[in-house]
């Protein structure tokens, strides 16, 4: 049965023109996906208004109207304005720079080291796999709040800091799913087999055994994305992150949190842009998962 | 067998003594003490609090001294509560967030596995758009959102339930909803990703060729593979889970030692710290080991390796 | 199997949900509003106590439960300020202001039925002011002759003292030097006795935090017993049998709430599960204002809210920097449109009070600000580096220095950067000068200008802004041992403006304290959060 599989997915000798045409067919397939390229255009739409839109706005993030106060959306402010009269729109589009940044960057470092930790462990097993793990176990139990406060005293704040902060945690699970998956696939014939060929181990996992797992990956990834969005939120109560008067769509959401019943707009807004990009971001991860699948594309 | 567990226990106690070290030394390099107060004491009483507290001596000293009378179970003094111990506050506590964090899973479990098995099975039909907007609404609203409104409409507005508290039953339905929710939603989202994952493969469709019913489908063939990657997650996120929740626990002004987490780091309250650090690391470790063997136990190809 | 347990737990977790709990001891939507005559109060309290030991304690909702355990000897009166007779039931000053002889109530009782006596205060004294206990307000007691060097360890005897029991019910007190505040500051908990035997008895007097505070160990003097203590849930006290003025209460039981969470809070007021919040949410107060006018309270609160200066960084090392800065605030609009619960512009560095109100108001208009500024080498701020504001991470600092940003920017073009840091990173830069400008505030532990310019003397703990004043110091001195009140106050009043010239600091408002309260409860504001319980009660 396997036969089928692994000559699919990786034939040794045709593996690259194959793997060109893996990426061509699920590009197809994906653009085919109409919830995935809503979700991708959408994704689009709300990162060009936050690089652009601000630029449109005759309002500064930072520029307050006192007399003015907090104001349900109006036709000067289409979104109102907070407790110190500042436009929410334009403070949602800046804050959306820097949690699309924040938020995609920091998942992609804890992307790529969950895999390839969590895939060198899971492949390795043994004495390499236990070391790893409980190294994993220790991240795990270090207390947090405390290691970002360090952080920031041995080396002040930065936005790097921030990456190093968000990476150090969100990592961590990731590498536990990846390898638990690898440890279930690495045993497969197709593997089986790639091995007997006399693969390297980099090459057995990273062009056999990823694409199998590709699936909860992907999944896992948009997970991770809001968390992180929210995490930079408790980092700026640290006071590493953005700085005031400068916001983030996670420190817009807790502020608004908090006046929820006075003026419902300051967390309806800045909610629904979080929920609509995650949604997107969902979708679009659903699609990817189906055209990567290599299983499926046989049919 | 018994040599894994016997590799593992020891690994874990050797994990465990690098993270006490780690914490222990970690706080101290962190500005400000116990005792930093905005009103400042004198510099002779701070001299007398030190002493007060063994914290004169040198460093090492002082962390041969707790890993001393950790060894006999004495997690030492709080200082932020002083006239409890550590012990004392963790075996107040945990208990309370146990119960939470059971519950809590028990909704989380009962709504995010039918949910994800659901939309994976019906995948693409509206079934699969209801559950996974679901997931999706329950990842990007966050519990300080949704406690909040909960507390607002079923308790202001209703008057249904108390704003807080954790006295009757009663109390334990809001936040265990929302944490329940919470957690809901990433476990339907991994259940429905692990399932396709499987109910792609050649077995399954072999089964199906065979004339196996749907259900026997899923619940013989593929629950098993297909739950790996939420079990993956579940080691860590039961410990959270049963760790409490700062932001739950806090809305709701539950006394459990979630919060503990989060402010006794805050207050530098060094004990209760590395009392709460040991606790979750403990978990942890106990929870990764049973997610590992679990995984061992619904995938046959998987090896417990010591 | 499991599955059905599953369900089976689900139901019946929907049943219980759905039904009202009987357990009527414990407070449920609407049921502290209920009932004229009705002799509970729930109070949110702020934070969970650190203990209720009046001599480790520091803290404000450690000091509202305390005043209920325990009494001091005098106590403020029925409106929340003056002084009344409490564990002393007369006293009497000598002519030079050194001696002080209370008489103790002739009834006065602790909760086990043992009389109060002159030697319970000495001996509590004696522990407060024992090195090993470590108590952080054991200086409160520092006008006292020897107690001071008791404390530090160069007194070993104790009868050297100024502290005597001159028989079991006359207690005398002698100081080193007339201090005038000596009375107010006997309010203060670090003043408040303890049941030296019941300490003893769990632990020892030497040791901190032993379990002679728990339900059921402790002995207090105070008008109530401690019945239950759940950390984090909450703390009821009972009125005590044995108070000498157990007639004057007209509250038979007080639960404190721990309530850190002040969204919280006020969400539990409005469910009727407490009479009164400890806070309010700014953002909350105009919808109270607007909707529910009677049940918001504004009182006045014995404190100020200012910022520090970093004296020994440049550019704020120069004076003329400094005064541009504090007169280019826009105070009035801080208050009415930033912080908004009345709280009070400050152009000083002391609140006004009933014994002081400081004749210094810092002047000048933004004119001169720029001129200053100029003056200085920085016209229009061109050329002068970004300015850090430091302030610990809450959402009203983060207003108010958001707010301020956008005036000295407008106003002197200067540029300001905000910079959050978790409380004791905060109070570690502040008290290492690793900062420009700090926000900071000071409330008072006794009502006394004392408090406040105490705050400024060269190399006090709490300065942190690297002022020195030869002449501010020697002034400082001169007012301790003035009794003369005129004399005093005219002292003070040079003292202000040492510092409103110097500004090492820049004044931006006087506090009040918000809260929600039934309208039925009576409570007297007080000055430094210092309660009677004799007068705080539900009106029928």
């Amino acid at each position: 049965m396997s036969a089928s599989v692994s000559s699919t997915v990786s034939s040794p000798a045709a593996a690259p023109e194959e793997g060109n045409s893996l990426w061509r067919d699920a590009w197809l397939r994906l653009r085919k996906n109409r919830l995935a390229v809503f979700g991708g255009a959408a994704l689009a739409f709300v990162a060009l208004a936050c690089f652009v839109g601000p630029f449109l706005s005759p309002y500064g993030y930072e520029e307050q109207n006192l007399d003015l106060g907090a104001s349900a959306p109006s036709a000067a402010h289409w979104l109102g304005t907070d407790t110190l009269g500042r436009d929410l729109l334009v403070r949602l589009l800046y804050g959306g720079r820097v949690s699309l940044g924040v938020g995609l960057a920091a998942t992609f470092v804890a992307l790529t080291i969950g895999v390839v930790y969590g895939a060198v462990a899971g492949y390795s097993g043994g004495k390499r796999d236990a070391f790893m793990m409980r190294a994993v176990d220790i991240m795990y139990s270090l207390p947090f709040t405390i290691f970002v406060i360090l952080l920031m005293v041995f080396f002040g704040r930065n936005i790097i800091l921030l990456f190093v902060a968000i990476g150090a945690v969100e990592w961590l699970t990731m590498a536990r799913i990846v390898r638990g998956q690898v440890m279930s696939v690495k045993r497969m014939e197709f593997i089986e087999a790639a091995r007997s060929l006399g693969f390297g181990r980099r090459r057995i996992i990273f062009r056999h055994i990823l694409p199998n797992i590709l699936g909860p990956i992907i999944v896992y990834t948009t997970l991770t994305i809001p968390g992180v969005m929210l995490l930079e939120a408790f980092l700026s109560f640290l006071g590493l992150g953005v700085q005031p008067p400068m916001s983030s769509w996670g420190v817009l959401i807790k502020d608004g949190a908090e006046k929820m019943e006075e003026f419902p707009w300051l967390l309806i807004f800045p909610g629904t842009v979080f929920s609509l990009t995650l949604f997107s971001l969902n979708f679009l991860g659903d699609g990817l998962r189906d055209a990567l699948d290599v299983r499926a594309s046989k049919d | 067998m018994l040599r894994f567990f016997a590799s593992r226990l020891l690994q874990s106690l050797l994990a465990l003594i690098i993270i006490i070290t780690a914490t222990f030394f970690m706080l101290r390099f962190v500005p400000g003490g116990p005792f930093t107060s905005e009103k400042a004491v004198t510099p002779e009483i701070l001299r007398n609090l030190e002493a007060h507290y063994g914290l004169d001596q040198p460093l090492w000293k002082q962390y041969f001294d707790y890993l001393g009378s950790l060894a006999q179970g004495d997690f030492g003094p709080s200082f932020k509560y002083p006239n409890r111990t550590v012990n004392e506050i963790l075996a107040d506590k945990l208990p309370v967030s146990l119960e939470l964090g059971f519950l809590s899973l028990l909704v989380a479990l009962l709504i995010g596995l039918p949910l994800g098995i659901l939309a994976a099975v019906r995948r693409n039909t509206w079934v699969d758009y209801v559950a996974s907007s679901f997931g999706m609404v329950g990842i990007s609203i966050p519990t300080f959102v949704v406690g909040p409104l909960l507390v607002l409409a079923l308790a202001i507005h209703l008057g249904w339930f108390n704003a807080s508290g954790w006295y009757s039953p009663i109390d334990r339905v809001l936040p265990c909803l929302v944490l329940g929710i919470a957690y809901a939603a990433p476990i339907s989202r991994l259940t429905r990703g692990g399932m396709l994952e499987v109910l792609s493969q050649d077995f399954i469709r072999t089964a199906r060729a065979k004339g196996a019913s749907e259900l026997r489908v899923v619940l013989r063939h593929s629950l098993k593979g297909g739950l790996l990657p939420v079990v993956s997650f579940l080691g860590p996120a039961i410990a959270g889970i049963l760790t409490g929740s700062f932001v739950i626990e806090t809305i709701f002004q539950i006394p459990g030692i979630g919060r503990e987490f989060v402010n006794s780091a805050f207050n530098r309250d060094y004990t209760l710290v590395l009392g709460t650090v040991i606790l979750y690391a403990v978990l942890i470790m106990a929870l990764n080991l049973a997610a590992d063997v679990v995984q061992a136990w619904m995938n046959p190809k998987v090896r417990l390796e010591a | 199997m499991t599955r059905r347990f599953l369900f089976l737990a689900l139901a019946t977790a929907l049943l219980v949900g759905g039904c009202k709990p009987r357990d009527t001891a414990t407070p449920t939507a609407g049921s502290t509003g209920a009932g004229a005559g009705s002799r509970v109060l729930h109070l949110g309290n702020g934070t969970e106590p650190q203990d209720l030991d009046p001599q480790i304690v520091t803290g404000v909702p450690e000091n509202k439960i305390v005043n209920a355990l325990f009494e001091g000897l005098v106590a403020y009166g029925p409106n929340g300020q003056g002084t009344i007779p409490a564990a002393a039931a007369s006293w009497s000053i000598s002519e030079d202001g050194l001696i002080y002889t209370f008489n103790l109530q002739p009834n006065g009782r602790w909760s086990n039925g043992e009389p109060v006596t002159a030697a319970d205060f000495v001996g509590s004294y004696r522990r407060i002011l024992n090195p090993k206990l470590a108590s952080e307000y054991a200086n409160k007691l520092y006008p006292v002759v020897g107690a001071r060097e008791f404390h530090e360890g160069k007194l070993q005897d104790f009868s050297k003292t100024g502290f005597k029991a001159l028989d079991a019910r006359t207690l005398q007190i002698t100081l080193k030097r007339p201090t005038s505040f000596l009375i107010e500051s006997l309010k203060h908990y670090a003043w408040f006795p303890v049941h030296l035997p019941t300490v003893e008895k769990f632990g020892g007097l030497e040791r901190k935090g032993s379990a002679w505070t728990k339900p059921g160990n402790l002995i207090g003097n105070g008008p109530y017993i401690l019945t239950e203590w759940a950390m984090q849930q909450r703390v009821i006290v009972d009125q005590s049998p044995t108070y000498w003025d157990r007639a004057a209460l007209r509250t038979d039981r007080i639960v404190f709430y721990p309530t850190e969470n002040i969204e919280t809070e006020e969400r539990m007021f409005r469910t009727g599960q407490l009479h009164k919040t400890n806070e309010l949410p700014l953002d909350k107060t105009d919808v109270y204002r607007r909707e529910q006018p009677e049940s918001l309270r504004i009182d006045p609160l014995l404190g100020i809210y200012f910022f520090r200066i970093n004296l020994t960084r440049p550019p704020l090392n120069d004076k003329r920097i400094r005064r541009a800065l504090a007169l280019a605030i826009n105070r009035e609009v801080i208050v009415e449109k930033v912080t908004r619960q009345n709280q009070k512009p400050a152009y000083n560095a002391c609140p006004p009070m009933e014994s002081f109100t400081s004749p210094v108001r810092l002047t000048g208009d933004l004119a001169e600000a720029r001129r200053l500024l100029a003056e200085a080498g920085y016209p229009d701020g061109k050329g002068l580096r970004p300015i850090e504001l430091l302030y610990n991470t809450s959402q009203n600092h983060k207003k108010i220095a958001e707010a301020l940003q956008q005036m000295w920017r407008q106003n002197l073009g200067v540029d300001i950067s905000l910079v959050n840091q978790e409380w004791k990173v905060y109070l570690d830069s502040q008290d290492t000068l690793s900062y420009d400008l700090s926000r900071a505030g000071w409330i008072a532990d006794y009502v006394d200008p004392n408090t406040f310019f105490d705050l400024w003397r060269t190399g006090d703990g709490n300065n942190d802004t690297g002022f020195s004043n030869a002449e501010y110091d020697r002034l400082l001195e001169e007012a301790l041992g003035t009794s003369d009140q005129a004399a005093r106050r005219a002292i003070y009043a040079r003292m202000d403006a040492i510092l409103m010239d110097e500004l090492p600091i820049i004044p931006l408002y006087f506090y009040t304290r918000t809260y929600a309260a039934n309208p039925r409860l009576q409570a007297p504001p007080n000055l430094v959060e210092t309660p009677n319980y004799k007068f705080i009660y539900l009106r029928d």
